[in-house]
C-alpha cells in the first residue's frame, strides 16, 4: 500500500463540498442549501484502487485573502500543510464566480484538480461546458460531477491519485486581458494559466528578484510576489521587501480585475448556449422576498412550522403513550413477578421508565419540527431570511445575517451558536450569541407541549405559539438594549448569497432529521436516563438513609432552600425548583422531573396528566403558575451543552458566567411580571 | 445615483465603491468590480437590495448599497 495523499477540498460556499465529502467518506456531515453551513474543517478517510486518502473539508471561501476567519483557516491550511492534492469544487452552474477562487488556487502552486459539481444542473439548463477546451485554458484536470447523484466520482479520485505528480506541461494558451497582445516575453509564460498585463507581469518579475536577492525562501515565489502587490497584510509580514518603487498602493483591484477579464474569455469559450434559466427562482422571489409581503410571509412559513410541530407531532403520538404504558406495567409486573426488592422496582419503574419514557413519547413532535427545519434549510430560504428580515435586525444593530442562527435556534442552540461563526466581527457574534438561546429550541418543547395540555386545554397550542413569540421578543428587546447601550454603533452590513432554490433532497432530509432523532434518542438515553436516576435518589434518601416521605429527602431539603426566592415568580414549590435545577442538564430534564418527582409513569397521556394536575393543584399550582414556568424554562440558564459551546465561541468565561447570569435573571424578572401580573386578573 | 435607488428589473453597471476595505474585496471577489453590469432583482424600502451579478444573486444591506455608485445601463430595457 502506497503512502497517505492528504486531499483538501476547497471552493464557493454552498458549492457542495460538504455533500461530495460525505459521498466519500460515508460521514453524514450537515449539508443544507444555505452559505455558511460548513464553519469548521473536518477530516475524514478513504480507500481508493491502492491509495490511501485522508480527505479535508473546508469552510467554503470567495477568495484566498485573509479578510474573514474562514478564508485565513483555509488559507493557512493549504500553505503549511501538507496537502498533495487541493480539489477545487465549483458549481458549475455558477462557473464565472467559481473561477475565481480556482485562478488563486491554481497560483498557489500546489496540485489542483476542478471538480465541475453540480453538472445535473447545468444540463437541465441546457447548458454545455466545453470539458476539452476548459482544462486547456486553466492547466488543471476538470472533471464533471454531481454529489448528490453520486456521479463521477471514481473519476475524481483516480485524476486525483495521478495528479498529484507534478502536472504534465500542457501548452497553455495566453491570455492578456482587455485583448492587449504582449510587448514582450516573459520566460514564464508556458507555465501560468494565468499571465496578467505587462505591467503587472514586469512587476512580479522585479518582485521575484528582490525577493530572491533578499535571501527569501520559498517554493513559490511568484504567489508571494502577487500577494506583495496586492499589499496582502500577512506576506507583507512575512516578506520584508520594499515595494515603495514597485508598487507604492495595492493592486488588488487592478488584479482582481485582469483575473475576471480571464475569466469573461474562459465563459465566452467554455461555456455553451449561456443563457441560464432561473425563471423558478425569480418567480418564488417575488412572493417571499417581496418588500411588503416579505416578512408576513416568513411569519406565516414559521407558524405553519410549528403549528405541523404541535398539531401532527400530537396526532402521532398516541401510539408511542401506549408503548410506554404497556412497558411500564410490563417491567412492573415482571419485576414483581422474580420478587426484585421494591427499591429496585421503584428505581426502574419511577425513576428510569417515568423519566426516560416520559421523554420518548414526545419524539414525534421533535421530528416533524426538525423535518420542516430541515426543508427550510435545504430550499434555499435561509438567505432570503436574512434578506427579508435586515431592515428589522438593521433597527437592533444586527444585520440580517444574523437572523440566520436565530432561527437554527428553534431547533437546537447548540449549532445555532456556532453558525454565529459567519458573522463578521466579534461584536456581533457576541451579542447574537447571547440572545440566541431565548429562541426556543426543540428541548423545551416537550415543557410546553406537556404544560399548555394540561392547563389550558383547547387553548393549548395558543399557549404554546406565545412562547416562541415572547422569546422572540425578549431576543429583540435583549439585542436593542445592548445596541443602544453601545456608543460606537458600527453595523456590519448585510452581504449574502442567495442560492437557487432546489426541491430538498430525500438524502439530505434524512441525514439531518435522523441526526437530530438520533441526538434527542442518545441525550433520552444518557443525560435524561443519569438525570433521572439522580432525581430518584435525591427523591428517596433523605441526610440518614431512605426515607418513606418525600418531603424529607435530599431533593426536597435542597429545592426547600431556594423556593422562597421563585414565590414571587409562582414557582415556589421545592419540587418544581428541583425539576428547574435538574433541568440545567438539558432542557427536556424538566418535564423527565415532574414525571420521577410526582410518580408520574406516563406523563405525556391523559391519565398521567390528569394525575400531575392534580398532585399540583393541591399545591394551588394553577393555570397562571403553569404560564410562569413555562416562561422561566423559555428564558433561564440554557443547558449545559449550550453554556459549553458558548464559553468555546465567546473565549470568554467572563461572558459565558455573565450570559448565563443574565438569563436567569431575565426568566426571574419576567416570569414574575407574568405572574404578578396575571394575579391582579385572575 | 448608488445602487439603493436602483429600480428593480434595470440593468446598471458599477462606477466606484467607497467602501470599508474588507467589504470591498469581498465584493469584488464575488465579481463586483468598477464597470461590472449587474442587474437589480428587488429591493426594499429599508435599504437592502438583491442584484444579479455575473450569475449569481447577492442581497446587501443599505450600508452597502449606498456606498456604490452606478450608472444606468443606456440599453436597459425593463423586464416584463
Amino acid at each position: 500500500m502506497k503512502e497517505e495523499l492528504q486531499v483538501g477540498f476547497v471552493g464557493n460556499p454552498n458549492c457542495g463540498k460538504t455533500t461530495l465529502f460525505n459521498a466519500y467518506t460515508g460521514a453524514k456531515l450537515k449539508v443544507a442549501n444555505w452559505p455558511g453551513v460548513t464553519v469548521e474543517k473536518k477530516e475524514g478517510a478513504m480507500k481508493y484502487h491502492n491509495h490511501r486518502f485522508k480527505l479535508v473539508d473546508l469552510p467554503g471561501i470567495y477568495s484566498l485573502t485573509s479578510y474573514t476567519m474562514e478564508e485565513k483557516l483555509t488559507r493557512q491550511f493549504i500553505l503549511e500543510d501538507d496537502v498533495d492534492v487541493i480539489i477545487d469544487v465549483a458549481d458549475a452552474s455558477a462557473l464565472e464566480r467559481n473561477l475565481y477562487l480556482t485562478l488563486q488556487l491554481i497560483e498557489l502552486g500546489k496540485p489542483v484538480v476542478l471538480a465541475l459539481n453540480m453538472m445535473d444542473i447545468v444540463e437541465e439548463r441546457g447548458m454545455e461546458v466545453d470539458l476539452h477546451r476548459l482544462p486547456e485554458m486553466l492547466g488543471i484536470p476538470c472533471i464533471p460531477v454531481s454529489a448528490r447523484k453520486r456521479t463521477g466520482l471514481d473519476i475524481l479520485m483516480h485524476t486525483v491519485a495521478h495528479h498529484r505528480e507534478k502536472k504534465q506541461q500542457i501548452d497553455l494558451e495566453h491570455q492578456h486581458p482587455n485583448g492587449k497582445k504582449s510587448k514582450h516575453v516573459h520566460p514564464h509564460h508556458s507555465e501560468y494559466a494565468m499571465v496578467y498585463s505587462d505591467e503587472i507581469e514586469d512587476k512580479i518579475d522585479m518582485l521575484i528578484t528582490r525577493l530572491k536577492e533578499a535571501g527569501f525562501e520559498t517554493s513559490n515565489y511568484r504567489w508571494h510576489a502577487i500577494k506583495l502587490l496586492e499589499h496582502d497584510e500577512e506576506v507583507m509580514e512575512k516578506c520584508r521587501v520594499s515595494l515603495d518603487d514597485i508598487a507604492p498602493e495595492s493592486l488588488e483591484t487592478q488584479i482582481i480585475n485582469e483575473k475576471y477579464d480571464f475569466i469573461d474569455e474562459i465563459i465566452e469559450e467554455c461555456l455553451v448556449n449561456k443563457s441560464r434559466k432561473a425563471a423558478a427562482t425569480d418567480k418564488a422571489d417575488r412572493i417571499l422576498t417581496h418588500p411588503v409581503w416579505g416578512v408576513p410571509v416568513f411569519l406565516g412559513i414559521m407558524a405553519l412550522v410549528f403549528f405541523l410541530t404541535f398539531a401532527v407531532g400530537d396526532f402521532l403520538k398516541g401510539g408511542f403513550e401506549s408503548a410506554l404504558t404497556y412497558i411500564s406495567d410490563a417491567c412492573y409486573n415482571g419485576l414483581n413477578a422474580v420478587h426484585a426488592s421494591p427499591v429496585l422496582i421503584s428505581l426502574i419503574v419511577d425513576g428510569i421508565i417515568a423519566g426516560v419514557g416520559g421523554i420518548l413519547t414526545f419524539l414525534p413532535n421533535i421530528f416533524i419540527l426538525f423535518l420542516a427545519l430541515a426543508f427550510l434549510e435545504d430550499s434555499g430560504y435561509m438567505s432570503r431570511v436574512a434578506y427579508v428580515m435586515d431592515g428589522l435586525m438593521g433597527k437592533l444593530g444586527l444585520s440580517g445575517r444574523a437572523f440566520i442562527p436565530m432561527l437554527l435556534g428553534f431547533g437546537c442552540t447548540v449549532p445555532a451558536i456556532m453558525a454565529s461563526r459567519a458573522l463578521e466581527g466579534m461584536r456581533d457574534r457576541r451579542r447574537t450569541i447571547l440572545v440566541t438561546p431565548f429562541m426556543s429550541c426543540s428541548a423545551r418543547l416537550p415543557i410546553y407541549v406537556l404544560f399548555s395540555q394540561m392547563f389550558f386545554k383547547e387553548h393549548a397550542m395558543w399557549a404554546a405559539y406565545s412562547m416562541y413569540v415572547i422569546g422572540l421578543l425578549i431576543a429583540i428587546l435583549v439585542a436593542f438594549v445592548m445596541h443602544k447601550a453601545n456608543k460606537k454603533n458600527s453595523i456590519s452590513p448585510l452581504l449574502i448569497e442567495l442560492p437557487e432554490y432546489k426541491t430538498p433532497n430525500a438524502r439530505t432530509i434524512f441525514i439531518y432529521v435522523w441526526d437530530k432523532v438520533k441526538d434527542y434518542l442518545t441525550k433520552a438515553g444518557t443525560t435524561i436516563f443519569i438525570a433521572s436516576i439522580i432525581i430518584w435518589f435525591l427523591l428517596n434518601f433523605g441526610p440518614h438513609g431512605m426515607v418513606e416521605d418525600m418531603s424529607e429527602s435530599l431533593g426536597a431539603l435542597a429545592g426547600k432552600v431556594v423556593a422562597p426566592l421563585l414565590v414571587p415568580a409562582g414557582l415556589g414549590m421545592w419540587q418544581v425548583v428541583l425539576a428547574l435545577i435538574s433541568g440545567v442538564a438539558a432542557k427536556e430534564v424538566v418535564v423527565s422531573s415532574f414525571g420521577v418527582i410526582f410518580g408520574i409513569a406516563n406523563i405525556n397521556s391523559q391519565v398521567g396528566m390528569d394525575s400531575l394536575v392534580s398532585s399540583l393543584s393541591s399545591y394551588h399550582f394553577g393555570p397562571l403558575n403553569a404560564y410562569a414556568l413555562m416562561v422561566f424554562c423559555l428564558l433561564y440558564t440554557p443547558c449545559a451543552a449550550t453554556i459549553g459551546v458558548m464559553k468555546r465561541e465567546l473565549k470568554s468565561t467572563k461572558w459565558t458566567v455573565f450570559a448565563v447570569l443574565f438569563q436567569l435573571a431575565v426568566a426571574w424578572v419576567v416570569a414574575t411580571l407574568v405572574f404578578q401580573i396575571g394575579s391582579l386578573f385572575l | 445615483m448608488t445602487l439603493r435607488d436602483g429600480k428593480k428589473g434595470y440593468s446598471y453597471s458599477v462606477c466606484t465603491m467607497e467602501l470599508e476595505q474588507s467589504t470591498k474585496m469581498r465584493l469584488q471577489a464575488l465579481g463586483l468590480t468598477d464597470g461590472t453590469r449587474i442587474e437589480v432583482l428587488n429591493s426594499k424600502k429599508s435599504g437592502s437590495v438583491i442584484f444579479n451579478v455575473r450569475g449569481t444573486r447577492l442581497a446587501i444591506g443599505k450600508d452597502i448599497a449606498e456606498c456604490i455608485e452606478v450608472a444606468e445601463c443606456i440599453e436597459a430595457v425593463k423586464r416584463a
